[in-house]
């Protein structure tokens, strides 16, 4: 889950890293008023899950409060990337002599977690990594011990000379680490880490990802998802305990599995068509599942005709058989349903589909080519 | 034979009252499975269906029914604890089937993990079959046979559709493993492949992948340095669209995107024979070995 800047911020802030005098609005009478109490210029900066803010316009500088009331007022109800600017964060403008960058990732390969600083900060880091490398130092730190001062002070070192800064930057370093380790995060990011004309070190912009897996111990981050930012559907099947990603095509596709969910999409592709959807209802058998991802499913006008994949594991397959009758008894589907299922209880669950007037295929290419061939016709 | 199970695997259930782990301990009890133990803490002294003793603690099931490979079905926040404790133990596998841990939990789990020197497998993963002999976890035993193909998956139920294919064409496996897909796992493809590559009674592997990451990479250049046995693979999702991507640290570290086209040219460019479809899987397999 990926938490907004403003967010971020609040945790860092909390934290005890110095970040910049500021707050968050959702009007652009917010907005004026944050900016007469900072008094002076200020940052007006769109809160969406998106990078290249300034570059859609959604990152103004104001010189007066009215001016930030002017710009709020179009950033404010903004698309960005497809996300519609429901917030915006309102920051003085820094006097910034220097930026660099910070990220503390969650690595695979090393299984730990991995610090990557740069005194070549701001937008173009990923340019900097591949054209560059030499000015992006790496260190992976041990959870067992933690970010041992040695190592803090080697970052701060890699950023500035002055030992002043190399202070400032270390215990940084250190609270970055507390917030990603006590958060359960996978990605902190602060970028640009700036040091102002007066010599200090500030944190300008943060990004900060949570593991998913946490938010059911932890109903504080939980409550910290944003979802006016999601796709509805999205947030619909995550509610119903589904995986869903909303696609360009017309084949909707419900599937058992992430890896067969996946390969299924790819396999209409083969055949000719497009996946609508990627759908996973999970491992476990619960027909009520299914219903939701029929409801959601069908709802999206450009599905055509759908695809039941389901290879029986721990799923029953007579539960998916049973979710499918329930659910064409509660609402009417309009479009063609192909049903491809093989494995537990696959006998009752053919049964199951006989009885309401459906056949089951057994073979995954057989129904997929059936599938797509439905679809386009329809189109 | 097999890697990593076989017929001298003596297996303790953590979780084995619970819904998953009861259903699963039968499944695998049917299958042949020596099922020796059962853990949850609290109703040690027990047993469960009337034939396998259950204990408080991994240690008393190693100690008192002599398992040496370890099962986990308990919930996701206090599965890395489990994990631990069978480390702790004293068995020389353990895998890990539970989904949805916290990430942070499995980073300081796997360093006394690796201190112990046991092999975990997962987590969030099937588990692992070698057909005929033993079945650890999830995957059903009707759509395996014996034989002397290995497979090494990072899914589950798309690791059941293709195994289905080989099967139904009367090619049998040797061993079956599902390495999950989590960020942090015990076990890896580079792993996997050379305890087949060392198995005697294994000819030819199969390897599923997926986007993400850059395992698959990895595991293709390791397959042209290392292996002399045939390698057929498969890459999940070429249709998956790119995540929304956040903050700049993940591409900097890979390096990589980890698209499906990036880990196929990776498996032609290493000499690993690419699967269009999952049904593709029998006709390699069988030009491969020359059948």
């Amino acid at each position: 889950m990926n938490l907004h800047e403003y967010q971020a911020r609040a945790l860092l802030k909390a934290a005890g890293v110095p970040v910049p005098d500021g707050d968050v609005a959702s009007t652009p009478e917010e907005v004026e008023a944050i900016a007469r109490r900072i008094a002076g210029t200020v940052v007006v900066k769109a809160q969406v899950h998106a990078g290249g803010r300034g570059k859609a316009g959604g990152v103004k500088l104001a010189k007066t409060p009215e001016e930030a009331r002017d710009h709020a007022s179009r950033i404010l109800g903004m698309t960005i990337k497809g996300l519609i600017v429901q917030k915006v964060l309102v920051v003085p403008a820094a006097d910034i002599a220097h930026e660099a960058y910070v990220g503390l990732i969650m690595d695979r390969e090393s299984q730990r977690p991995v610090f990557m600083v740069s005194p070549a900060g701001g937008i173009d880091i990923e340019e900097v990594a591949a054209k560059t490398p030499e000015k992006i130092l790496r260190l992976a730190v041990d959870p067992r011990y933690g970010l041992l001062p040695h190592q803090a002070q080697r970052l701060g070192f890699f950023l500035y000379d002055d030992v002043a800064k190399v202070r400032a930057a270390a215990r940084i370093m250190e609270q970055l680490y507390g917030v990603f380790m006590a958060n359960g995060a996978t990605l902190a990011e602060i970028n640009p880490m700036v040091t102002t004309t007066e010599g200090k070190v500030v944190a300008l912009d943060a990004k900060i990802s949570i593991d998913d897996n946490e938010l059911d111990r932890r109903p504080d981050l939980a409550g910290l998802r944003d979802e006016t930012a999601e796709d509805p559907a999205e947030v619909e099947a995550r509610r119903a305990g589904l995986t869903f990603i909303k696609l360009d095509g017309n084949v909707g596709c419900v599937v058992n599995g992430a890896g067969l969910a996946m390969a299924t999409m790819d396999l209409v592709k083969y055949w000719g068509g497009e996946p609508a959807n990627f759908l996973d209802i999970g491992g476990s058998s619960n027909p009520e599942k299914v219903v939701n991802a029929l409801r959601i499913i069908t709802r999206d006008p450009s599905v055509k005709a759908i695809l039941f994949n389901i290879f029986g594991g721990i799923t029953r397959t007579d539960d998916v058989a049973n979710g499918i009758k329930t659910a064409l008894a509660e609402f009417p589907v309009q479009v063609p349903i192909v049903v491809r299922l093989t494995g537990t209880n696959e006998a009752e669950a053919v049964r199951i589909l006989q009885g309401i007037g459906m056949t089951a295929l057994s073979d995954m290419d057989d129904a997929v080519q059936r599938v797509v061939k439905l679809a386009q016709e329809a189109a | 034979m097999s890697i990593f199970i076989n017929n001298e695997t003596r297996l303790v259930v953590q979780g084995i009252t619970g819904r998953d782990g009861s259903f699963h301990t039968r499944q695998a009890i049917e299958y042949g499975t020596r099922v020796v133990a059962g853990v949850t803490p609290g109703k040690g002294g027990q047993q469960f269906d009337g034939t396998v003793p259950i204990f408080n603690a991994v240690a008393d099931a190693v100690r008192e029914a002599g398992a040496n490979t370890s099962v986990i079905y308990v919930p996701p926040t206090l599965a890395a604890g489990a994990i631990a404790e069978a480390a702790d133990a004293g068995v020389r596998l353990i895998v890990c089937i539970t989904e949805g841990i916290p990430v942070v939990d499995m980073m300081r789990v796997m360093p006394f993990v690796r201190e112990k020197g046991v092999r975990l497998i997962g987590p969030n993963c099937p588990g692992l079959i070698s057909p005929g002999q033993s079945k650890v976890g999830i995957i059903p035993g009707a759509i395996v046979t014996p034989g002397r193909v290995g497979l090494v998956s990072r899914s589950g139920t798309l690791t059941y559709e293709v195994v289905n294919h080989l099967t139904r064409n009367g090619i049998g496996q040797s061993t079956c493993v599902g390495i999950g897909g989590d960020p942090i796992i015990g076990t890896n493809f580079i792993d996997v492949l050379s305890a087949f590559q060392a198995d005697p009674d294994t000819d030819a592997i199969v390897m599923m992948g997926e986007i993400g990451g850059t395992d698959e990479q990895k595991a293709a250049e390791f397959v042209k340095a290392h292996l002399t046995k045939p390698v057929i693979g498969f890459i999940a999702g070429q249709t998956a669209p790119p995540g929304r991507r956040m903050g700049h640290a993940g591409a900097i570290i890979s390096g990589s995107s980890g698209t499906a086209a990036e880990k196929m040219a990776a498996f032609r460019d290493h000499g690993i024979a690419v699967m269009e479809r999952p049904v593709d899987v029998v006709k390699l397999v069988r030009e491969r070995l020359g059948h």
